[in-house]
């Protein structure tokens, strides 16, 4: 180890081998089967259950935690993944304090829910643990399917798909699917390369091929899959990010947060991955908490997450942002960013403080950085796409867009949160239209 | 503070609380444990012949039924009287008696039903100072094969006959601790009676399977592939054991019958229920086996507290409180009218009620798109189901109309006075007394 927390710039290998382990570790580790018994046994088997109304993808809750309740784990599993078929990935990422668990009659009770996400997981872990992949796909039909994007939206079209005999094929700009969940979900939320490895047993279903490196709109034209295939699916996520828009944004050490979640996800050693002494995110979302969080894990000395508004209009559940606080994120609000001064690198972030509606005061304050995360927000990228509305492709409840025989789902499409979960269940969705369609 | 010292037929304990014959009270180690924790009295683990023991199993002996989060609810068991030598028994039970005088020492005893046997036996044993005996014809495994325990306790003749000679062997007080795998408590209540017992003691465990391998097909506890009946007791038996002691205390020919409460009691309330019921002082022994002997400090500080908020200065002022308010169903008042009522401050909106009452009884309580349930007067019958499934305590309670009242789902007022079954227009025996 050459560089502490102390180092000044932005250098790599700030913590040991064995630190660096310590802070990547699983956020919640798994529930063994005592602990797992133990939760279950206090769900109340609610009738019509509010967790499940609470859950995009409506998984059946209580009969979920009901079978693992009474030892069999393996059907709890396939109660979930036949309404999530990602309902591992799911259980490890989904903000449950603001989904089924925030809703639970427990949290309502006692201000503490049941263990729905941890639940989840178990069973979906025991379930896949035996390498078995409970669907079975209908007999072939002939039809093709183009996914672009195999992200959680196109992972769950593509599944659904399958199982109905259709003959899918998933395009990637990427060089690995998943999506964000390979290339954004916080390492500590995904361990143990899960999502490839989800990836992997969802593709046991048979009938889906995925093409990696293949973008469209660089040699894969929706013309051309449209002319190729019997129906389209848009999975693209938001590929852009928004600019803060203030001089000195090019200097070098400002970046954007998604880039290095993106590179620390796929850095085969930690301790290889630069981060600075003095870093500030800006931005009040997840992107902004996972990217603060994880630079704080990586040794930085002092990490500043800047949001513009007060504390309860951020985006990060009050989970999310005792969580940052926990690890030592100090989190500064009211203030937007100004200017970025420095003599080529980044060396201070000047804001100014605003009020809730964005008025500006007139005062302003510096901060020391070495680094700078921009997590504002995300753009959707892509040229000749069906019609937008507000900055995503307009759907109908059943994902169908403005152009016959294309869909589209997930964070690239309108309605519902940017959220794994969300993706899971447009996704799935617009499946069951597309499939009611080619018959 | 109220004064929780105990007379039951003659015998002290500083409290109604007695160990009952079981493992709690197979030597000397564990009895001097129990009495230095609290325990008012023990019924040493029954006694057999002099001779070589009997012998255990050597594998498991208990099966068990748990409710959420593992609690214990209801264990059985395959164990038989005490393996131990009889002079070893009667050794240690002569120095615990003579360390805790004041506490009570009962020696349970089975030998085959000859009349040799037991007048042999008892003088024996009431060489230890103990203060009792109790007659154990309730074990239902591995004693009844050989022409003991239940199989004596099924057959009331056997009772009397029994309770007589041992009458006739000492003078110490005698119990005949009873068997609740019989159709009717009340014959061999009345045989123990007739045979001049002092006392009663009830219930002794209940013929039980509580579970099944499913890969060996067999019943647990499993002994080398098989298994055999055992003796269920623990909280799961409370209402079976209430209902059998409230039968003998309410039956005109054994109300003056003394009776030790056992079956199930875990709690200080469990004890006051029992002792309302008739039961002079109380047994414990699946609660003190799940959870040590330090469950008695609960209940004697409950009890306690209890009797205090009551003004009992003594268990005696409440034992058999509750007796006569037990009646046969055909005397309870139709004319008393209640109605569900489900208050919003406490519900956690669940909806098991409403999947309870929808599903499986009146359809009597409504569910609005937000969430909110509320019973449906009339279409209610106060069947009482919500209030048992609510997870709320108290959440669901029943409110008793007032004469007068309409009852909304009969469209009739509420009558003032007392009417019950025997004279009810639909009964067919009033019309033909007409
Ligand atoms: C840093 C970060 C952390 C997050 N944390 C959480 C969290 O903890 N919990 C949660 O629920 N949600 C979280 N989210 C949100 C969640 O990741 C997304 O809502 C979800 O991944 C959306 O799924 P998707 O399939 O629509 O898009 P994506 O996951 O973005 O997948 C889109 C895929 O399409 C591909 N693609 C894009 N354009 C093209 C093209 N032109 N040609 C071919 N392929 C293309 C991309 O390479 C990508 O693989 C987080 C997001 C970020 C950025
Ligand atoms: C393991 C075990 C062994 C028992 N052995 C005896 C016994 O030797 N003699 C006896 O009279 N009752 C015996 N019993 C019955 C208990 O004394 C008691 O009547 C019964 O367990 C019900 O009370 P409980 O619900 O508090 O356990 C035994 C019970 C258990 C669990
Ligand atoms: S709301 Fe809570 S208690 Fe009710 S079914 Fe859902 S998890 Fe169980
Ligand atoms: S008391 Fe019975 S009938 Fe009345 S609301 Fe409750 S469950 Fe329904
Ligand atoms: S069972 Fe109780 S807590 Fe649940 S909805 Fe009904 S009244 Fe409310």
């Amino acid at each position: 180890m050459t560089n502490s927390p102390l180092s000044e710039g932005v250098v790599a290998g700030r913590l040991s081998g064995a630190e660096l382990t310590e802070n990547f570790a699983d956020l919640h580790p798994a529930l063994d089967t005592h602990e797992a018994l133990v939760a279950a046994d206090r769900c109340y088997f609610c009738h019509d259950a509010p967790c499940m109304e609470a859950c995009p993808t409506d998984i059946d809750i209580p009969l979920f935690i009901r079978q693992i309740a009474t030892g069999t784990p393996e059907a709890a599993a396939r109660t979930i993944l036949s309404q999530n078929i990602l309902g591992g990935m799911c259980a490890r990422v989904c903000p449950t304090e603001t989904l089924c668990e925030e809703v639970c009659v427990r949290e309502v009770a006692e201000g503490k829910p049941v263990k729905i996400g941890e639940l989840q997981r178990y069973a979906t872990d025991t379930l896949m643990a035996s390498g078995e992949h409970p669907f079975e796909r209908a007999p072939a039909t002939g039809k093709k399917v183009a996914v672009v994007g195999a992200g959680p939206a196109g992972l769950s079209c593509a599944h659904r798909l399958a199982t109905y005999g259709h003959d899918v094929t998933v395009f990637d700009g990427r060089a690995k699917p998943g999506g964000l969940n390979e290339f954004g979900i916080a390492s500590y939320k995904s361990v143990d390369n899960f999502a490839a490895r989800e990836v992997d047993w969802l593709l046991k279903i048979g009938g889906i091929t995925v093409e990696t490196g293949k973008r469209l709109g660089d040699g894969l034209s929706l013309a051309s899959l449209q002319a190729d295939y019997d129906a389209v699916f848009l999975g693209l996520g938001l590929g852009g990010v928004n600019a803060l828009g203030v001089e000195g944004e090019d200097k070098s050490g400002v970046d954007d947060a998604v880039d290095f979640i993106s590179d620390l996800r796929q850095a085969s050693d930690l301790a290889g991955v630069e981060i600075g002494r003095d870093v500030v995110v800006i931005g009040g979302g997840m992107t902004a908490v996972d990217a603060a969080v994880q630079a704080k894990l990586l040794g930085a000395l002092n990490v500043s997450l800047v949001y513009r508004r007060g504390r309860d209009r951020m985006n990060a559940s009050v989970f999310e942002q005792d969580l940052a606080a926990s690890k030592g994120v100090r989190i500064i609000t009211n203030a937007s960013p100004v200017a970025i001064h420095g003599n080529g690198s980044v060396r201070e972030i000047e804001f100014e403080y605003t009020d809730d509606d964005l008025n500006a005061t007139g005062q302003t304050v510096r901060l020391a950085a070495d680094q700078v995360f921009k997590a504002i927000g995300q753009t959707l990228v892509g040229d000749g796409l069906p019609d937008l509305d507000g900055g995503k492709i307009a759907v109908d409840g059943t994902g169908r867009t403005s152009v016959l025989g294309i869909w589209a789902g997930g964070d690239c499409a309108t309605g519902g949160d940017d959220l794994t979960v969300t993706a899971v269940a447009e996704g799935r969705d617009a499946a069951e239209d597309m499939h009611q369609s080619l018959a | 503070m109220a004064d929780l010292t105990s007379d039951f037929i003659g015998i002290k304990s500083p409290n109604p609380f007695w160990l009952a014959s079981a493992p709690p009270t197979d030597k000397e180690y564990n009895v001097r444990r129990a009495f230095e924790a609290g325990w008012g009295g023990v019924v040493w683990k029954t006694l057999g012949e002099e001779g070589p023991p009997v012998v255990n199993v050597n594998g498991p002996r208990y099966g068990a039924i748990h409710g959420a989060d593992r609690r214990l609810l209801g264990l059985n068991n395959i164990e038989l009287i005490t393996d131990r030598p009889l002079e070893v028994n009667l050794e240690e039970m002569t120095r615990v008696k003579r360390d805790y005088p004041d506490h009570a020492l009962i020696a349970s005893v089975m030998v085959p039903c000859e009349e040799d046997a037991w007048k042999k036996i008892l003088p024996m044993i009431a060489e230890t100072g103990c203060d009792g005996f109790e007659l154990n014809f309730g074990c239902p495994h591995g004693m009844a094969e050989r022409g003991m325990g239940s199989a004596v306790g099924q057959v009331p003749d056997y009772i009397e006959m029994v309770a007589r000679w041992c009458k006739e062997a000492t003078d110490l007080p005698v119990i005949v601790k009873l068997t609740p795998n019989i159709t009717n408590i009340l014959y061999p209540a009345e045989a123990a009676l007739r045979g001049g017992a002092d006392a009663v003691s009830l219930i002794n465990t209940i013929n039980s399977i509580t579970s099944v391998n499913l890969d060996v097909m067999s019943p647990e506890p499993m002994i080398d592939g098989k298994g055999t009946h055992g003796g269920y007791c623990g909280p799961a038996v409370k209402p079976i054991a209430m209902n059998m002691v409230a039968e003998i205390a309410r039956n005109p020919e054994t109300a003056n019958l003394p009776i030790s409460g056992i079956g199930g009691i875990t709690t200080w309330r469990d004890a006051a229920e029992f002792m309302a019921l008739g039961a002079g002082n109380v047994q414990v022994c699946t609660a003190a086996m799940t959870y040590g002997f330090k469950i008695v400090q609960e209940m004697i500080s409950g009890l306690s507290q209890w009797m205090d908020e009551k003004g009992y200065t003594s268990t005696s002022d409440f034992v058999g409180m509750a007796t006569p308010n037990v009646t046969d169903w055909q005397y309870l008042n139709l004319n008393h009218i209640t109605k569900a009522e489900i208050n919003q401050d406490d519900c956690i909106k669940c909806g098991r009620c409403y999947a309870a009452c929808e599903d499986t009884s009146h359809q009597a309580i409504e569910m609005s798109e937000d969430r909110v349930f509320t019973v449906k007067d009339d279409e209610c019958v106060a069947c009482n189901l919500c209030v048992n499934v609510c997870p709320v305590e108290g959440c669901i309670t029943m409110r008793t109309l007032e004469p007068g009242e309409m009852d909304e789902r009969t469209g009739q007022p509420v009558a003032a006075e007392y009417g019950n079954w025997t004279v009810h227009p639909n009964n067919p025996s009033v019309q033909a007394a007409e």
